[in-house]
């Protein structure tokens, strides 16, 4: 049996978080009516010219210092010229001959341990397209322009990867850096982060690339990871049947887990690109260059260390907190109310994460502010509540992010701390079961157990159970 | 004798003082263009209705002194490849036919806010592309000094509205030459701006890093205010240039002594008509008697101006004109099965033959093998133009030379060899390959009685120079009216 090495490398779109499109000032709010963020530069009116946002190329630039890349400091664009629909002006404001970013590279790990550096060949800017809607009947088109001039940069990695699972850390990294500098929120679902597999396989020890093959319409990472099994098992069925694999762009169908040919390389267009006439060359000077770099902050690495130093958190909170972004801003602003940062990593690592698998939800749909979940905390701190009733009241703060001081009042969820009332209610519980008080003083200390039930059953829930464990005990004897 | 035959600035004083109303000064252009438009064709949209009713709120801003410059009340046509927000705007091609604009360009843009009272929309060759306003699809635009002939291109409509005396003043816009070679054929004054001085927001691009928007009026004078009015720094079209001084007629002073105007021998060989280069030399003469240092030189490079200027301009046509394809506005084709035989249907309906031969030439030189040997050394030719301009200005302070190495020719002869009509554009397409200001004035007729043009170059920002240059020869001669202009008269 031959061996085959798979070799992969990536095309990543990634839709900038800037307020305005790339080149007018038409809001990037996804949805909103169709064509209602449009002007006559990002519907491709005759006459129109476009006018660079300077967000877009700090954020380039910022991803480009964020993945070890060269800046390119006299940067230009160019048009790609094809005829769709979706695309106002039938041709792409793109970079190709000056990227803005070039020769970088990210340092990946695998989940065995491994680690390995991923090159990234270059980062460019470029512009979106509209979407287009097609009518049940089939009879008609519609074009959306919201997302058209929506900025992008394509990152393009060099073909490193030899395994589904260095595309996945390598993406998971890229998207870790992207969102830690908040240039998108990089969503898969969504379309603001989209990956293009490059494949190609080769015969163990052999250095010469195979023919290569561009998968598209990868949605999720259990997408990319089935597509890419898929394609390595049918070139590699291919080669050992003696035929070729035929260099083409294919699209992957999830949902039956297959690929087929969308285009093959004879009929790849031409796309005539030259430089945009439009638009002057974007010099980015060594002060702005400085300024951007400054203004950096703190990326996955830096943040990870500070929390074990700052937080005395353990390393395996502070490395699960730091794994999304999210996550670490609602830790520190928690953090930063309550002081009392491993209750808040408790918080968030254990019910955060239970109630997220619970509702199908990815950490970056929370809602809940650090405000309430800090007021829960200090709840539970003072006694005010139990863990039992503290863990509900979190649900309600996790679903409709509810103030927890008034909710815990408006529903009486206080716990009973009047030793009295208790003591009253413990007495009551042990006339009750004199047959448990009996087995207890015969030894079978066990028993206190159900005599605790009881009592909080009676108290609804609302007693603080070490206090109850106390009197009991003492009321045993 | 018509308000018509008065200069924009001499009708905006007249305004100005109240002894014509704006009302009245608008009619006398609907007028005029009612009676000649047979004869002419300048226009493809004229609007009565809409520029009577502005004039009356000009006037309203005249009498309130909210409107005080020199151009307050005067009627313009404009050039119909720049957009109007509400008025028709086709670049005379059959695929904008229908296209109406949602929003103004802001050259126009600053006229009105100038006080301008806009007419209409003149006729050019179709986007711009031709040497004589005979690629319109809405028919060809006749010379107003003899209707056998063209009015010169692209900006024909513009040049001849104003020749035929139907407007005060016109805008036009130059790529190649398309504001001074039509200026010249009918005997009026055109000036192509530096590259960057006017916004180009709004004009629909032919070729995009040579296009810009100029004035096209009866004298020097009427161009440097019209300048003064539409030039502006506008962070819509990022090619648009802050300038230091925003003030041209300053340089209204019929001055040139120790004024140093170099003659490129190279704008004199082959292919230049003698009653042309006769008259461009006694214009020369005009000037050093006047005290100006004239003196002969080598430009060199002249050859390779064509070549490169068709290839970039092209180039940049094919993909800006992509967007007409029937999906968003324009013309689409009745009948078609599917989207790419809708875009090909409408296209190959949409565009005349002289667009389409420009397309394809654009898509060639940039096609993947060829973009090298064609669009990069057509770069490469275009900086070493500019070189050798910039070594020209280190010497001259204007260079000199003819608009165009002939006067009008007949209707019909230039589109049959486009070969011949491309040769046609040589002393003036070097100027937009270096981005340079250059002006054309009448400096004479030929033996047929038709005008023939003088063109004065400047180096970039250097509009004050060639305005000087021509105020200083300008006054050594009257304005010619056309015989069109001048059959209203009797």
């Amino acid at each position: 049996m031959k061996q085959f090495e798979t070799v992969i490398g990536l095309e990543v779109h990634v839709e900038l978080a800037t307020k305005t499109k790339i080149f007018c000032s038409c809001s990037t709010a996804f949805g909103g009516q169709p064509n209602s963020h449009t002007c006559p530069v990002c519907t491709g009116m005759p006459g129109s010219l476009p006018v660079l946002n300077k967000q877009v190329v700090e954020y380039a630039v910022a991803v480009g210092l964020a993945t070890n890349c060269k800046i390119t400091q006299y940067c230009k664009f160019d048009r790609k010229n094809y005829f769709y629909p979706d695309n106002p002006q039938n041709y792409q404001i793109s970079q190709l001959y000056l990227p803005i970013c070039r020769d970088g590279g990210i340092e990946i790990e695998t989940e065995d341990g491994v680690k390995k550096t991923i090159g990234i060949h270059e980062i460019h800017m470029e512009e979106d397209a509209g979407k287009l809607i097609h009518d049940e009947r089939g009879e008609n088109s519609l074009v959306d322009f919201n997302r058209s001039g929506v900025p992008l940069i394509e990152i393009v990695s060099e073909p490193d990867m030899r395994s589904a699972d260095e595309v996945i850390a390598y993406l998971e990294k890229l998207r870790l850096i992207i969102q830690y500098l908040g240039a998108s929120d990089c969503k898969l679902q969504e379309g603001s982060m989209r990956a293009d597999v490059n494949l190609s396989v080769r015969e163990s020890g052999t250095m010469e690339l195979g023919t290569r093959t561009e998968m598209k319409n990868l949605n999720s990472f259990k997408a990319i990871r089935r597509a890419i099994e898929a394609e390595r098992q049918r070139q590699i069925d291919l080669i050992e049947a003696g035929k070729e694999v035929v260099q083409e762009t294919r699209r992957w169908d999830d949902a039956k887990e297959y690929s087929y040919a969308m285009r093959s390389k004879e009929d790849a267009q031409d796309y005539r690109y030259f430089p945009e006439p439009d638009l002057v060359p974007v010099i980015i000077s060594d002060e702005w260059l400085q300024e951007i770099r400054e203004r950096q902050p703190e990326l996955r690495t830096e943040k990870l260390e500070r929390y074990k130093r700052e937080f005395h958190i353990p390393d395996y909170d502070a490395e699960l907190i730091t794994s999304n972004k999210k996550l670490a801003d609602i830790f520190e602003a928690t953090t930063a109310i309550c002081h009392l940062p491993k209750k808040v990593s408790n918080w968030l690592m254990v019910e955060t994460m239970r109630l997220l698998k619970e509702h199908e939800m990815e950490i970056e749909e929370i809602t809940f502010s650090p405000e309430n979940l800090a007021k829960l905390i200090q709840l539970t701190e003072d006694s005010a509540i139990n863990s039992t009733v503290a863990k509900e009241v979190f649900e309600k703060i996790f679903e409709q992010d509810i103030d927890p001081e008034k909710y815990v009042e408006e529903h009486g969820l206080k716990t009973v701390s009047d030793d009295g009332a208790l003591r009253s209610t413990i007495e009551k519980v042990m006339e009750e079961n004199p047959q448990s008080v009996e087995d207890y003083r015969k030894g079978k200390k066990k028993a206190i157990g159900f005599l605790v039930g009881q009592t909080m059953k009676a108290m609804q829930g609302k007693a603080d159970p070490g206090m109850v464990n106390k009197i009991l005990t003492e009321l045993l004897q | 004798m018509s308000l018509m035959s008065l200069t924009a600035v001499e009708l905006g004083k007249k305004i100005k003082a109240k002894e014509v109303s704006v009302e009245e000064a608008v009619q006398a252009a609907l007028d005029a263009i009612a009676e000649k438009e047979d004869k002419v064709n300048s226009f493809v949209t004229v609007d009565a209705e809409k520029a009577l009713e502005r004039a009356g709120q000009i006037q309203k801003d005249i009498d309130n002194g909210v409107l005080s410059g020199p151009l307050a009340g005067v009627p313009v046509a404009i050039k119909d490849n720049m957009c109007t927000k509400g008025m028709l705007t086709t670049c005379s091609s059959k695929i904008l036919g229908n296209f109406v604009p949602p929003y103004t360009a802001e050259a126009v843009r600053n006229l009105e806010k100038a006080g301008a009272v806009i007419l209409g929309k003149t006729n050019m060759d179709e986007f711009a592309m031709g040497s004589t306003t005979e690629t319109s699809f809405y028919g060809a635009t006749k010379n107003p000094w003899n209707p056998e002939h063209v009015p010169g291109g692209s900006s024909g409509g513009s040049c001849a509205a104003v020749a035929a005396e139907e407007c005060s003043y016109a805008l036009g816009s130059d790529t190649g030459g398309s504001i001074r070679q039509p200026s010249s054929f009918c005997g009026v004054t055109g000036l192509k701006p530096t590259y960057g001085t006017v916004s180009r927001y709004g004009l629909i691009a032919y070729g995009s890093s040579l296009d810009q928007i100029g004035p096209i009026a009866k004298d020097v004078t009427d161009c440097a205010v019209i300048l003064e009015a539409i030039a502006s720094h506008d962070k819509k079209d990022s090619t648009s240039i802050g300038r230091d001084s925003y003030d041209f007629t300053s340089a209204l002073t019929d001055d040139v002594a120790g004024m140093k105007i170099g003659i490129p021998r190279d704008y004199f060989g082959e292919g230049l008509g003698t009653e042309v280069r006769d008259a461009v030399l006694a214009a020369a003469g005009e000037l050093k008697k006047k005290g100006a240092i004239v003196e002969e030189f080598d430009l060199s490079l002249v050859e390779y101006a064509i070549p490169a200027y068709y290839v970039i301009a092209c180039a940049e046509a094919s993909s800006n004109l992509a967007r007409f394809d029937g999906v968003k506005y324009g013309y689409r084709t009745e009948e078609f099965e599917g989207l790419h035989h809708m875009y090909k249907k409408t296209r190959s309906e949409g565009f005349g033959t002289e667009v389409k031969r420009r397309i394809m030439l654009g898509s060639f030189v940039l096609s993947s093998g060829y973009y090298d040997a064609y669009y990069l050394k057509a770069l490469r030719t275009k900086a070493l133009i500019k070189q050798a301009f910039d070594r020209a200005f280190e010497k001259y302070d204007v260079i000199l030379g003819p608009a165009a190495p002939t006067t009008a020719p007949r209707l019909g002869d230039s589109l049959s060899d486009p070969i011949k009509m491309y040769l046609g554009d040589i002393y003036t397409i070097s100027v937009n390959l270096a981005g340079l200001p250059g002006i054309s004035l009448p400096c004479g007729t030929d033996a047929k009685g038709l005008p023939i043009g003088l063109q004065l170059i400047g180096d970039c920002f250097e509009e004050k120079k060639i305005l000087r240059a021509a105020y200083a020869f300008e006054q050594t001669r009257e304005y010619a009216h056309s015989p069109l202009a001048a059959d209203v008269m009797l």
